[in-house]
């Protein structure tokens, strides 16, 4: 765990990065620091690992002050992630990720193996182990700067806005890399995002910090989504709030309707106006008219009950004609549809939780 | 033509003091010399100054010194001070002309380092050292090492001046040549110089190539990974 006490950061000319800031970063969870240029997230973040100091308060690790621990081991137990990836340019990418533990004294080849290992985890060739930083795309060389910061195991990770510098394809696919790697490792991480979506989405809890450096709410991504502490924390979050708290609500309470689906060959004669046309091997086809009228059929969205959130749900229903969603499972096929009177009463179920 | 068979045939100019083995020897132990002195000084101060940010006004002085200094006025001076007893006249002007080079590229080497890369090395837990020694230098190293040479390249040309000391070095040849009218010296001599001026280039080209990643130079055959994973 991580406590900032008090925290100040306070500069020669009286500016004040940091003030006042006192909150956990719980073991094994994500906090995301996130908030508007100049509320001095990156700088309570570097506070931790001690590339800078706090002027006043404590910061433990564990309990531990950092201050009276020495920088270089003290970073060599943080793993650290940064925005441009930082790697090495005369390294290979294996000797990249294998630089912590050189520096803690493993040997050479466990040290090369470990970092082979890594490579893989992160969703990289591990081929790629005995190439330059600047033969790799941005993303990969973000990935290779997470399995830096991993390869000697630490307990804590601070990563300061990782993966803003990538284009917002990679970055989806980074983040759900990201989670799902935390989902197996269980780290304490320090997440600095000025992206309120990202926070959002990575954040087991997420601390809005307003410029100045105070603290203006800290709560998980559903509370701060329903609750916004202040006017501040509301602009922060933008407009569509609402339609972003539905990806915390779960779809797997929703009662599917299995009777709406037919055979790939229908023509018509269902007292609905519309049915699902679905493949021999149960894989969903198109909208088709219930009296068999229009032609080919039309377009429809998934989503996996259980899994997807209601917004997701919401999403699937919004890009149907029929304004139904498809329930797929796993495999791909249908499961059932939610009906947009089943959408209903779970968004009204919703807006009142 | 003849000039050039009358100087390299004549079997006198191959032996003795005054020929061409020593000569040559003469030259690149006057420049080597000058050259090793002043990376001695300029290299260790300029990864100082660099690394710590600290006194990059030397650094200013000591390049605007560089076009200010009259080197064979220098050299002159230094003669009438010294005599020519010993070899300092001539190697204290060369190291004072080959320091400014080495001391300004190792500076702008260090000091243009990536500031990410930097903040990446100490947030790893790398010392102070461990980043300029494993980090900073093997980056910089292009340009430590462009400013070794541009040194080098101007020590071997003013060592050939230097021959007006009375010094030995293959500026005697030229030098010599022209006090006796023997022409054959001087363009044999010329030739010389441009030689070994070439060849220190190719030994500092080499050393180029050798010494620096392939991750900095870029000097890397691109080999195509097979591999699906590659798209992010």
């Amino acid at each position: 765990m991580i406590t900032f006490d008090a925290v100040t950061k306070r500069y020669a000319d009286g500016t004040v990065a940091v003030d006042n800031l006192s909150l956990e970063a719980p073991t094994g969870e994500i906090t995301v620091f996130v908030g508007p240029s100049g509320c001095g997230k990156t700088t309570s973040l570097r506070m931790i690992n001690r590339m800078i100091d706090a002027t006043e308060g404590r910061i433990l690790l564990d309990g531990d002050p950092v201050r009276d621990i020495d920088p270089p081991k003290l970073r060599r137990g943080i793993g650290y992630v940064i925005q441009q990836a930082g790697l090495f340019p005369h390294k290979k990418i294996v000797d990249n990720v294998a630089t912590v533990p050189l520096l803690l004294g493993w040997d050479r080849g466990k040290a090369r193996s470990r970092a082979m290992e890594l490579l893989e985890r992160v969703g990289l060739d591990p081929a790629m182990g005995e190439r330059y930083p600047f033969q790799l795309s941005g993303g990969q060389q973000q990935r290779v700067g997470v399995a830096r910061a991993l390869a000697a195991d630490p307990p804590v990770l601070l990563m300061d806005e990782p993966f803003s510098a990538v284009d917002p394809i990679v970055r989806t696919s980074l983040q759900d890399e990201l989670l799902r790697l935390q989902a197996e490792l269980n780290k304490t991480i320090v997440f600095v995002t000025h992206d309120i979506d990202e926070a959002i989405k990575l954040g087991d809890r997420v601390a809005v910090l307003r410029v100045g450096g105070r603290l203006a709410q800290l709560a998980d991504p559903k509370t701060l989504l329903s609750e916004p502490a202040d006017d501040f924390v509301r602009e922060f979050l933008g407009h569509d709030r609402g339609i972003r708290r539905l990806q915390f609500v779960g779809t797997d309470g929703l009662r599917l309707r299995t009777d709406l689906t037919v055979p790939a060959g229908f023509s018509g004669g269902s007292p609905e106006p519309w049915v699902l046309a679905v493949s021999d091997d149960g894989r969903p086809l198109g909208w088709l008219r219930g009296d068999g009228g229009g032609g080919e059929p039309e377009p429809y969205g998934t989503f996996r009950p259980g899994r997807d959130s209601m917004r997701s749900a919401l999403d699937a229903a919004l890009l149907s004609p029929s304004g139904c969603a498809v329930a797929v499972g796993a495999d791909g096929k249908v499961v059932g549809v939610a009906t947009r009177e089943v959408l209903d009463a779970a968004l009204a179920e919703a807006a009142d939780g | 033509m003849s000039w050039l068979s009358d100087f390299f045939g004549d079997p006198a100019n191959w032996s003795g003091p005054d020929g061409i083995p020593a000569r040559l020897l003469e030259h690149l132990e006057f420049s080597a010399l000058a050259l090793a002195l002043a990376m001695l000084v300029a290299i260790p101060l300029g990864l100082l100054i660099g690394h710590t940010g600290r006194g990059g006004v030397i650094v200013v002085i000591s390049a605007n010194l560089a076009r200010a200094l009259p080197t064979l006025g220098l050299l002159v001076l230094f003669v009438l001070l010294l005599g020519t007893a010993s070899i300092l006249p001539v190697i204290i002007p060369l190291v004072l002309l080959a320091i400014p080079p080495i001391l300004v590229n190792t500076f702008e080497g260090i000091r243009s380092v990536d500031p990410e890369l930097r903040d990446a090395a100490y947030g790893m837990g790398l010392t102070g050292g461990q980043v300029l020694g494993r980090v900073l230098v093997p980056v910089a190293l292009p340009l430590i090492l462009l400013g070794l040479r541009l040194s080098a390249i101007q020590v071997v040309a003013t060592t050939t001046v230097a021959a007006y000391t009375g010094l030995g070095g293959l500026g005697r040849f030229v030098i010599d040549g022209f006090a006796t009218k023997d022409y054959a010296s001087v363009v044999g001599g010329s030739v010389l110089i441009v030689l070994f001026a070439l060849a220190v280039q190719l030994v500092f080209t080499l050393l180029q190539r050798t010494t620096v990643s392939p991750g900095v130079s870029r000097r890397v055959k691109v080999r195509q990974v097979a591999s699906g994973r590659e798209t992010t």
